[in-house]
């Protein structure tokens, strides 16, 4: 399966009368945009965009998730299939993306259990998306609206409008294209026979309410693991519904760019040969944890790897997945490398994870979440600032009357991202 | 620019006032150097003075510590320092657990480093880590010729603003920091090494954990008293206590008189880590006080505890989680609890 991804790099955004991309600037009509990003969805009491740019005095708070503009201009089915587009096979073909800008939900959500994204200061540091020109969708839901259909109608919101943007990078020619290419397993193998073998093994967080992923639109908490072709997740194969405990969390727009699926391509058919991806869920029972860890390794094993990276969403319960997933990859002899974050406490003297096992020898970390910082004033706050009392990794009292957060890191979305987007790391002093 | 001031903490042995008849010497101050003070000073002449030494009884510190740390303290204070020594303390268990403690006062209410030496196995050393520099030293003071340097030369390193300290014990605290390369590049090079049996280096060493073994089963239930305990959440309507929905940094107690059955208007559950929903409708199913109290009422417990106790497991810190255990755990006692339900999610 062969992907073409061109990226048309985009500078600046600005509302306009047409949505198109012009010199590097995204032009957004709003009306259109609005029409779109509501589709008709009679739950919805009122939806509205802003515009927030790297180095801006805005706040986003909370943020639901953040989504990449991108449109198939070649090959099968559209941007997140079986979810907004056709279920239709994906991942090969050439795609378009607005690279530089992001699709941006909020909205008075479910509970305690967003994120925040600042345009500057501090927490812009740490979030991914201080750097994208964010097209920012605040959408309520009627009063009579269930939380479990609240999450489901702002998560749709969010992938109308980027798949409305994304329409406009159609017809642009891209300013850069990057290649990549899995065959099916017997040629890949063939390919660069003298190469180790490697498969991704992709872990989805899906503990319920706010911690659901997508899978061709299918809840993953009801899969079995199963082998993925690596450039389908640059279509939207997978899709987040989840935001709880934002720093680790991956937004849409992180598995439409998945960082280990690129990284490895970096160096496939020059020191590995990467055969594939294996996904599989993170459910809360231990039933679940053994079938779904076991049947990894089977599938891994199948697949006749030698080696294999496995990333965790999320922490604490999903620690347990981690560990059985090295544990039965590395009896089986394949060798491991394992993405987390931690968990150390404030003062970052406490374990880090709620699970261990003397095999995981190779570990990467994205970072202590529970570390303090203080976010500074904004000039602008859109969405619900109240909410910096409650949501995880904060406290009563972190929103302060300056309209400053002191919380942890933890409220920050995409800071301590587990699939390795970012470069923050932890050491042990 | 002028020389950096330090302050050097001893006990009554290293001070030359005496050994154990003299332990109990309450603290007290002088200028310039005493006893392996004139080591150091040597070694760190270049870069710094040693403007004072405090001294205090090892006895002393331990049995008034309230009034020993706030008297020592003010005299480390007094001299204004950039940096504080404590010891060396070798494996003196006493001293080493005093001068940790000198070195927690500093640390947390001055706010500049310090330095000490200690044998690893000295008690002080696990209790006080986190807070300073620990060198590596012998078993006794016969090693004081080596552990001077040792220690001098992490001063010196602390003093220069070095970001990257070498030469003493892990204080076993987990700092962030910023790589050059993003972890999904750091996990895919890490993976390459390991195939090709290249050295590589995890970024976090994986822990031991301590395991509890169970207490032994209850010879009677019909005769016990029962306590219901949750890191599930579990709390009455509108949280009163505000406890965090991660990373929790308390627990509650709250009355079960009357309570017979949770209802969407009596409790609710404060955890961030898992769907509210089901928990909010019938808080129940985190913490089961409708069966327990059908339980109660036909008599197959013997009596259940008044109170429930609760938190949030998301997130929270292993060592708030042992904080809260220990307390929750010594009330329970004292109330005559036989015997525990702890949930969780």
């Amino acid at each position: 399966m062969r992907l073409d991804v061109g990226n048309i790099f985009i500078k600046d955004v600005a509302f306009g009368d047409k949505t198109e991309v012009k010199n590097g600037t995204l032009f957004v009509n709003k009306d259109e945009l609005i029409e779109a990003a509501t589709g008709g969805d009679e739950r919805i009491k009122s939806l509205d965009i802003y515009l927030a740019k790297p180095g801006d005095k805005t706040r986003i708070i909370p943020v639901k998730d953040v989504i990449e503009p991108r449109v198939k201009v070649d090959g099968k089915g559209g941007i997140f299939p079986g979810i907004i587009n056709d279920v239709d096979q994906v991942g090969s073909g050439t795609t378009h993306v607005l690279k530089g800008a992001a699709v941006v939900t909020t909205g008075k959500i479910v509970g305690f259990q967003e994120g925040i994204i600042d345009m500057s200061g501090e927490g812009a540091k740490y979030t991914p998306f201080s750097k994208t020109n964010n097209i920012v969708i605040k959408m309520e839901p009627i009063d009579s609206i269930k939380q479990h259909e609240h999450e489901e109608v702002i998560r749709l919101v969010g992938f109308r409008a980027a798949n409305y943007l994304g329409e406009a990078a159609k017809d642009v020619k891209p300013d850069e294209v990057k290649t990549y290419e899995t065959k099916p397993l017997l040629d890949q193998v063939a390919q660069y026979p003298d190469l180790p073998k490697v498969v991704y093994v992709y872990a989805l967080q899906t503990q319920g309410l706010m911690h659901n992923t997508f899978f061709y639109g299918a809840d993953a908490k009801k899969i079995v693991p199963t082998f993925m072709y690596p450039t389908e997740a640059f279509d939207g194969a997978i899709a987040s519904g989840n935001c709880v405990s934002a720093c680790d969390k991956n937004p849409s727009y992180v598995h439409l760019n998945s960082p280990v699926i690129e990284d490895l391509y970096a160096k496939h058919g020059k020191e590995i040969n990467f055969i594939g991806c294996v996904i599989t869920n993170e459910n809360v029972t231990l039933q679940d944890k053994k079938r779904s860890s076991n049947m990894t390794a089977k599938l891994v094993e199948m697949l006749g790897a030698d080696a294999a990276i496995v990333s965790e969403e999320g922490f604490g319960n999903p620690d347990a997945d981690l560990v059985m997933n090295c544990n039965n990859l590395e009896n089986k002899g394949i060798k491991t490398v394992l993405v987390t974050d931690e968990y150390a406490g404030r003062d970052g003297a406490s374990q880090s994870l709620a699970d261990s096992t003397p095999k995981g020898d190779a570990v990467v970390t994205a970072g202590n979440a529970n570390v303090v910082v203080t976010l500074p004033v904004m000039d602008t706050v859109i969405g619900h600032p109240e909410v910096a009392n409650t949501i995880a990794g904060a406290w009563d009292g972190s929103l302060h009357d300056d309209g400053s957060i002191e919380a942890e890191i933890q409220v920050i979305t995409g800071s301590t991202n587990e699939l390795g987007f970012n470069t923050l790391s932890a050491k042990t002093i | 620019m002028g020389k950096k001031r330090i302050v050097h903490y001893i006990n009554q042995f290293f001070a030359g006032i005496g050994g154990e008849e003299k332990a109990d010497v309450k603290p007290e101050k002088s200028d310039g150097v005493v006893g392996p003070g004139m080591a150091f000073k040597g070694q760190l002449s270049d870069v710094a003075e040693i403007v004072g030494t405090v001294v205090c009884g090892d006895s002393y510190f331990s049995e008034h510590e309230a009034d020993a740390s706030e008297t020592v303290l003010n005299m480390i204070e007094s001299y204004k320092p950039d940096l504080v020594i404590v010891g060396p303390s070798f494996n003196a268990g006493r001293y080493g657990v005093a001068a940790g403690a000198v070195a927690k006062l500093v640390d947390e209410n001055l706010h500049i480093p310090v330095v000490g030496g200690m044998y690893p196995e000295n008690p002080g050393l696990d209790l006080y880590k986190k807070h300073g520099y620990f060198v590596e030293t012998g078993n006794s003071a016969a090693t004081m010729r080596k552990a001077i340097p040792a220690m001098s030369d992490v001063v010196k390193q602390l003093l220069a603003g070095n970001e990257e300290i070498t030469g003493y014990m892990p204080k076993g605290i987990r700092v962030n920091e910023f790589k050059e390369e993003r972890g999904s590049k750091r996990a895919v090079d890490m993976l390459v090494n390991k195939i090709q049996g290249k050295e590589f280096k995890t970024e976090y060493p994986m822990p031991t954990f301590d395991r509890v073994d169970p207490a032994p089963a209850v010879k009677d239930i019909t005769k016990a008293r029962i306590a219901l305990v949750s890191s599930g959440g579990p709390v009455p309507k509108g949280n009163p206590d505000h406890i965090e929905s991660s990373s929790a940094s308390k627990y509650g107690k709250y009355s079960l008189k009357d309570i017979d059955d949770f209802t969407p208007e009596n409790g609710q559950t404060a955890h961030g880590g898992y769907d509210p929903v089901y928990a909010n409708e019938d808080l129940d199913r985190v913490l089961p006080v409708d069966v327990i109290k059908e339980m109660l009422a036909n008599g197959e417990i013997g009596s259940l505890h008044d109170y429930w106790y609760a938190t949030v497991g998301n997130g929270t810190s292993v060592a708030n989680a042992k904080k809260f255990g220990t307390e929750i755990g010594k009330q329970l006692k004292e109330d005559g609890v036989d015997a525990v339900i702890l949930t969780s999610t």
